[in-house]
Formats: structure tokens, sequence, C-alpha cells
């Protein structure tokens, strides 16, 4: 097929950047997105011209590195997709794809479509870890029962792959699906309550100093969060948050 | 040529590593606060060894390139982690854990380390319960166990199809902990491009900041490597794109010897490629074996039938479908070892029954579990007259509990809905065995300089077994190296700073960045990807899952040439002082091209058919084994450790001898 692409092209965060435009021939419905990308930067590089910087690693949808922003979607048109894993059978010969950088403020552009996520890990600094040293003498795994429906909750809330796609779709910019998804992972947990408390105030504190804006409860995050994060993990973190600050 | 020394402690196997935690040198933690210690690499082995290391009061600089410790490939590690916990009643211990890796890595692993390694795995898993990973747990809320390949137990731990991912943020957590006490100086998006020696000890390493391009030198009493496998070699693997040996050869460069390469894992459940433009390939865990079952039309008719689509694969009768593991392997089935699965798929598609457009592909079928699961809940529910459909239906929802993510990932890729229709897949490289040479204090022959995880050669043999991969990162990372540095870090209590402004990181920067100006400046007319799917070619074809002395011979020459013409004709675009990803990859497919050299050249000098490492030449000619790999214990009973000289090729061969008093060689059968 053949596609007319629109790609953001910004040479560092102090310059100032634009769409560009560029033609592709001969792509192959079976190719992933990122391998289209690929396509284009042999053209680029074979023509003398800079390739397009974008973050990819994993390419199999769990790493969360890959952040494309394409014809308005975060990670694409596919639903429970990251960009990396979508693939050109979603397109159609002689369509015009605009593809950016994830936005928001937090989110600075580094170059092209590459941003800068470290506000994430700052968040996670400030309280998502159980605080339990390496011993090898913590009690036996199987001496505290966890009912199944709570490790499986558990389980979908860290399932969460930090790509930041939550952010991107928000009109608030609004982190709380990913800072939720942390506090209810431990929430659930027996392990997590002893620093619930804490870890509630201390992330949400966090995650406010960043520049991430709050919720409005418009549910886009949900639908555009490629490993299906449940709303509901934005509710838990509101009780959690509550619950700490009337028993401060 | 020299004997290495493993540094084995003495006596019984079951008590050699409690004897060496007696003995050991500690460091009094008022001394370690006055230590730096460096670690590159953030996967299990790292992110657990940077956190483990600065809680007990080390300071520690971690560096990764991905733009978080968090994105570490392995995340990307889908079915699980053994422990010998014996949760299942079902005869587990740490003795059946050691013995079935020994043999699992076809007796060309270290029994030492792998009997330590069992010894850990079952505080692994309480230290990651207490960290709060959410592995499965069944109804009672206790921890559930699935089965994987090359063992008759069950002793695998999961967290649904992402139990790599689940560690990892665990790890990460604790790594967070140590960030916000300032414990861990984090260096996101920096690559380790050398390590500088002092004194014959590793004191510090020069690294490129990926973002701005500034080249930066860091000081540290020690340096800890865990830096993953080298499997990008092959270009197309189920590796990250990232994935690279760039810092383990700049060791071995500076005189870490590297051990084994030519020991590959390629994994037996892979989706087939599907074009030239394929970047990478995508694993389907092994878990899918305890359900799936492997199969191809026994007639070649048929496969050629499928591969012209005249024919589906749902149409073909049971009598005439060819379960060639059930039928070669009747004890262990569809959960033969890695190798042997890999091998075997190959054998069909190489006689005409591949099922795919390139002849390249097996089936991996749900059918028959989807069925047995589905009368099994009628039974429960009590509906006795079930219909088929509503029993199929009652089975899917089983099996999407236990593999969804993993059928979903295959229906994006592929867009076949493998609960209706067979998946198919194919070999494709997965792991390295082989890895930089360790002593038993996971020291690497420079001293002060450290490996772990999949950087070292130790643990795995000749092949490594499902599930073990994550087991030895988080066990080198949570529990033996924190204490096995301690015996080296002990003499540095008086040492103080070790300054970056000596002739040795001015040496050590200069070559850095010469050969960085060497890559940008280069006027040439190919780009990096051009070269790195030329040495995956000659690899993949002539090193890959079959080798012979012919092949080998010939992979040497050619890769040397391509190197040559690297060098020559590479284009790089953009500059040394700004973000640029061409750079990134070009320094790391350069390392790639000596590697595959030394690679080749370790294939050709070994002269036996063991686990990953299958020469045509030495194959069992008759009777039960017949066409099975054909080990040499006499002759080969030792691991390869190569020595730099300059040129990969003409490296010097050092030799441990592996020693077994535990564990009685012998063939490895699993029919």
């Amino acid at each position: 097929m053949n596609l007319n692409l629109k790609v953001w092209r910004q040479n560092s965060p102090e310059e100032k950047g634009q769409m560009v435009d560029y033609q592709l021939e001969g792509i192959s419905e079976h190719m992933s997105f990122l391998e289209m990308m690929d396509v284009l930067n042999q053209k680029l590089i074979n023509s003398g011209e800079r390739p397009v910087a974008f973050d990819h690693d994993c390419r199999e949808g769990i790493c969360g590195s890959c952040s494309m922003f394409i014809n308005g979607e975060a990670h694409g048109p596919v639903k429970g997709t990251t960009t990396c894993q979508l693939h050109m059978r979603s397109f159609k010969d002689g369509d015009t794809i605009f593809i950016e950088p994830f936005r928001a403020n937090a989110f600075p552009v580094i170059k092209d479509l590459v941003i800068n996520r470290s506000a994430f890990d700052r968040i996670q600094h400030s309280g998502g870890y159980i605080s339990v040293n390496t011993s090898g003498n913590t009690q036996d795994a199987n001496a505290t029962p966890i009912p199944k429906e709570n490790a499986d909750l558990a389980m979908d809330a860290a399932t969460c792959i930090g790509c930041g796609a939550c952010v991107a779709t928000c009109k608030n910019s609004s982190a709380m699906l990913f800072v939720g998804a942390k506090i209810s992972q431990y929430a659930l947990l027996p392990q997590g309550q002893v620093e619930a408390k804490d870890r509630a105030q201390n992330m949400v504190a966090q995650m406010d100093a960043e520049g991430f804006g709050n919720c409005t409860n418009t549910g886009a995050c949900e639908v555009e969060c490629p490993k299906g994060i449940s709303l509901s993990n934005i509710a838990r973190m509101n009780r959690e948050f509550l619950n700490g600050s009337i028993t401060e | 040529m020299s004997i290495l020394d493993g540094k084995i402690p003495a006596g019984p196997i079951s008590e050699k590593w409690i004897n060496y935690k007696n003995k050991v040198d500690l460091v009094n933690p008022a001394n370690k606060r006055n230590i730096n210690v460096i670690v590159v690499g953030t996967g299990l082995a790292g992110g657990s060894a940077a956190a483990t290391l600065a809680e007990q009061g080390y300071n520690v600089k971690a560096f990764c390139y991905q733009d978080s410790p968090r994105r570490a490939h392995s995340i990307a590690a889908q079915g699980g982690i053994n422990a010998a916990k014996n949760y299942q009643g079902d005869g587990d211990s740490i003795y059946r854990l050691f013995y079935d890796t020994v043999k699992g890595g076809d007796y060309r692993s270290r029994e030492a380390n792998v009997h330590r390694l069992a010894e850990v795995s079952t505080n692994i898993i309480d230290q990651c319960v207490a960290q709060g990973v959410p592995f499965a747990r069944d109804y009672g809320g206790l921890l559930d166990n699935r089965s994987f390949g090359g063992v008759l137990v069950s002793r695998t731990f999961y967290a649904k199809g992402q139990t790599g991912q689940q560690l990892l943020l665990g790890a990460y957590s604790a790594m967070n902990r140590q960030i916000a006490r300032g414990k861990i100086k984090m260096y996101n998006r920096h690559e380790m491009l050398d390590v500088v020696i002092v004194d014959g000890k590793a004191r510090g390493i020069i690294a490129r900041n990926l973002v701005t391009g500034e080249i930066e030198r860091h000081s540290a009493h020690a340096v800890v490597l865990g830096t993953g496998g080298y499997g990008n070699v092959f270009y197309l693997s189920t590796n990250a794109m990232g994935s690279n040996v760039t810092a383990g050869w700049k060791a071995h460069k500076r005189g870490a010897h590297f051990a084994n390469p030519c020991y590959t894992q390629i994994h037996p459940t892979c989706i087939p490629r599907s074009g030239d433009y394929q970047s990478k390939l995508t694993l389907m865990s092994e878990s899918l074996r305890n359900d799936g079952r492997i199969w191809v039309p026994a007639r070649k008719e048929d496969a050629q039938a499928i591969r012209d689509s005249k024919l589906k694969p749902t149409e073909i009768n049971e009598e005439d479908r060819d379960y060639y593991l059930e039928r070669r392997y009747p004890a262990f089935g569809n959960l033969v070892p890695r190798d042997v699965a890999s091998r075997a798929a190959k054998e069909r598609c190489d006689d005409g029954h591949g099922v795919n457009a390139t002849g390249e592909a097996v089936y991996l079928d749900f059918s028959a579990a989807i069925v047995r699961y589905g009368k099994e809940q009628a039974t429960i529910k009590g509906e006795d007259n079930a219909s088929e459909s509503r029993i199929k239906d009652l089975g899917k929802a089983i099996v999407k509990a236990k593999y969804g993510n993993l059928f979903d990932m295959y229906k994006q890729i592929v867009a076949d809905d493998p609960y209706e229709t067979p998946m198919m897949i194919y070999p494709a490289v997965h792991y390295t065995m082989g890895g930089i040479w360790v002593d038993y204090n996971l020291m690497t022959s420079i001293p002060g300089c450290y490996a772990i995880g999949e950087a070292n050669f130790s643990d795995h043999g000749a092949n490594r077994l499902g599930a073990s991969a994550l087991m030895q990162g988080l066990a080198d990372g949570y529990f033996v190296l924190p204490y096995t540095i301690g015996s080296f870090l002990s003499a540095d209590i008086r040492t103080g700073e070790i300054s970056t402004h000596t002739k040795e990181f001015d040496e050590a920067e200069k070559q850095v960045k010469e050969r960085i100006d060497s890559l940008v400046n280069n006027k040439g007319s190919n780009s990096v990807d051009y070269y790195h799917r030329k040495l995956g070619n000659i690899m993949w074809n002539k090193c890959g899952m079959s080798r012979n002395e012919e092949g080998l011979k010939e992979a040497i020459i050619e890769i040397a040439e391509l190197r040559k013409d690297f060098w020559k004709n590479v284009s790089v675009p953009g500059k040394a002082n700004e973000l640029n990803q061409e750079l990134e990859k070009a320094g790391r497919v350069a390392d790639f091209l000596e590697l595959g050299e030394l690679f080749a050249k370790d294939a050709l000098e070994r002269n036996e058919s063991c686990g990953g490492h299958f020469r045509e030449e030495y194959v069992e000619k008759s009777g039960e084994q017949k066409g099975e790999a054909l080990r040499d214990d006499k002759n080969y009973a030792f691991v390869s450790a190569w020595e730099y000289t300059g040129v990969p090729s003409e490296a010097i061969l050092n030799k441990e001898k592996l020693e077994f008093f535990d564990i009685e060689l012998k063939q490895r059968s699993y029919k």
C-alpha cells in the first residue's frame, strides 16, 4: 500500500517542531507500524536525511517504550494495543497518517517522537514500593493466603506498562490511571497495608508536583490504555487518599 | 592455553554455599558507606543487585540505556520462575531442581553454581511475595504452579503470561526505594562504552549520555555487568531491539574471558517470520506446551495443500496428523526441553511438512485442551448433557484465563484466532547460555569486574530449561552477588574515592571518542541495518540450529570480511553530540561483528553436539537414540573461555574442566 505520512519533527527541546510530509510506497499489510517507520528511516538515511527518532525496544507490547500518537489516538486506532503491536492491516492504501509524540507538559519532547517520561519514575520513587529488605528470611510465600479475587485484581492493576498513553489521551493530562494502578496493586495485597496511607499521600503529592492534571471522570484513559487498566483503580486511589487524609 | 580456576569451595555439594557464606569476608556497615559500586543494566539481575547492594549500605550508581530501569528486557519474560518449594507435593526438592538443571544443560554447567542456584530459589519466591509481586494463586489463596519443559514436577511460579514483567517491577520497586533514599544514583538513557582498569582492577566505566551525546567518566570500587544476552547477533531474535553485547564485549577486550559463545538457545515456540522487513520475532511462552499439542500433517501432500491455502488445519483428520514430539519422546511429549523441541521442528520442516507459506512453521493446537477443560467444567457445573459448543465455550474460558494475553498477542500479530485454529510456530533465537566467564564468586577474569544473570555463562550449560532465566537473574542479584562481592570489597575499606582524573580514564575516554568520531565521520553508503541483517543471515544459516565444519569455517571468513566492509562503508547520519539512535546501533553492530566471529570459532572448535550446540557431524548413528545429539564427555567436558588477542578468530582458548561429583554423566534421554 502507499501512504502519506505527516510526522512531527523537532530537533531538540528548545527548538520549535513541525509536521513534515513523507510519501511511502509498497508497504505490506503484515508489517508492524514500527517496521513501517523502519522503512521510512532507511529511506531517509539512504537519501542523506536525518531519520525520525522514536522510542521502542521490546516490540512485543510489554516494555512500554513506544509512544506514538497516531491519527489523534494514543497508540493508534486498535484498542488494547501498543504502537509496536499495531499492524499496517489496520490502514488502507492511500491513507494519510498523522504521527505525533505523546503530548503533556510533564512529558517534554526530547527529539521528534521521543519524550521524557522521567516524571513517572519520580512518582514511583515517592512511594511505589513496599519497604522490605532483601534477606531471604522473609516469611514463607504461602504463610499468608491471599484471596484469589484480590490477587487477580492486584495483577490486573500491576499490568500497567508505564507508557503514558493515559496522560497523552486525557484532556487534563492526568496521570491518575498510572498512579491509581500502582496504589491499587499494593492496596489489594496484605503486604502493602503497612505503608498504605503514606503511599497514597506521597504519590499523589508527587504527581501534583510534576504538573499532571486532575481527573474529571471522562474515562478516555481507560479506553486508550493498551493494557486495559480499569478506571476503578482511580476510585480506589481516591479512597486510599481520603482514608490517609482523614486519619492523619 | 591455561587451566582456569573456578574457585569452587571444598566440601560436599550441599554444604559448599553454606560454608562459603560462613567464611566469606564481610564489610562492616560503616565501611560500606565509603564504597561505591557501579551496576550496568537494570534487568532482573542488575536491578535486584543494585537494590540489594544499596540496602546493604554501598553507594550504587546504576546505568541503563532505556528511559527507565523498568523497561529492561527481563520485562518481556512470559512463562514463569522455577523454585524448589514443592508446594504441589509432587516430589520436588533442591536436589531435583539441581539435577534437572544440570541434565537440561547437557552436563556443561558448573555443578557447584547450579546447586547454589537451586538452594536460593526458594528465597526468591518469599522475597518477591514480600515485595508485592502478584503471583497467580488458586482459590484457597495459596500460590499456583505450572509445569515447564524438561522436568517431571510443577515448580514454576507465574503471573499470567507476564511473570518477567511482575518480577522486574518488583526489583524496580526495590530500586525506587533506594533511589529515593539517595543510595542508588540512577543514570537512565546512558550506555556503557568501556570499562576502566586501574592497577589491574575494574575501577570505573566510560558511558555515553544518549540524550546529549556527552562522554562521561564514572569511577567505583567494583563494576557489575548485568547486561543480558547477545541473541541479537542473529539480527532476528526474541530480544529487544536494543539488547546488545557491547558492555560484555568491552570487558572481554579489557581482559575478561568470554565463555562458550556458541551455546545459544533457539526457542521452539515463536511466531514465524512473515517477510523480509521483519525487525524482530515474538515468543509464545513455553507454558503453552502445558496444554498445546504440536503437530504437522503426516502427509506431505496435505502440508503442500496448506501452504497453497487449499486446505485448513482444522480439516485434517486426527489420524493424518503427526504429533511428532509425542511420537518421538513419549515420556516428556510436548514438554521436552527447548533444544530438543526446536531441532524436531526443523527436522519436520526440512522434510517438507512445514505449514506456512515459507514451509517454516508447525502447529501448536489447543483444541484438545479446550474440550478437556470444557468437559471438566461441565462436570463441575453439573451440566451432564452439555452440547459440544457449550463444552467448547466452557473450555475456551479456562484457556483464556490461563493464556489470554498470549492468545491476544498472537491474534494481533498474525490476525488469526488461536481459539479456533491452531497457532503456527517456529524456532527463533531467544537466550544465550554463553557469556562472560565468571568464577564461583561471579567475578570475571578482571578483578573487581562481576557479571550476573544472562551476561555470564555459568548456570545453564549448553541449554537452559524454561523458567530458569528469571530464577538465575534474581538469584545472582538478590542472594549471591551481594555476598560474594564482599570478599573483594573488604580489601577496599581504606582505598577512598577512585579518581577519574587519571591516565587510565584519559586513555579509555580517548578510545571511546575516537571510535564514535570514526563512525559519524565515515561517509559510507550502507546503513547500519544493512550490515546487521547481513550478519544475521550468516549467523542463522551457518551458526544456527545445526552447524557443520564447512559452514563454520565459511562464517569466520565472511564475518571478518563483512566487518572490514562495515568500517569502510557504513553510513551513520547525524552528530556525536546529540540523541542519535543510528550511532547507538552502529556501535552495537560493530561489536556483534566481532562477537560473531568468535562465536563461529567456538562452535568450530567444539567437536561434539551438546544442548543448543548441534554439530551435524556428531549425532547418534544407530539404536533408540538415532539422530539425537552425540556428546563427547571424554574430550569436551570443559568450559571454553576465550581470551582476546586483537582478532576474534585468533582468541586464545582457556579451559575450565567440568567435574561432576554428584551427578552421573549420561545420554540425555527424554524418551
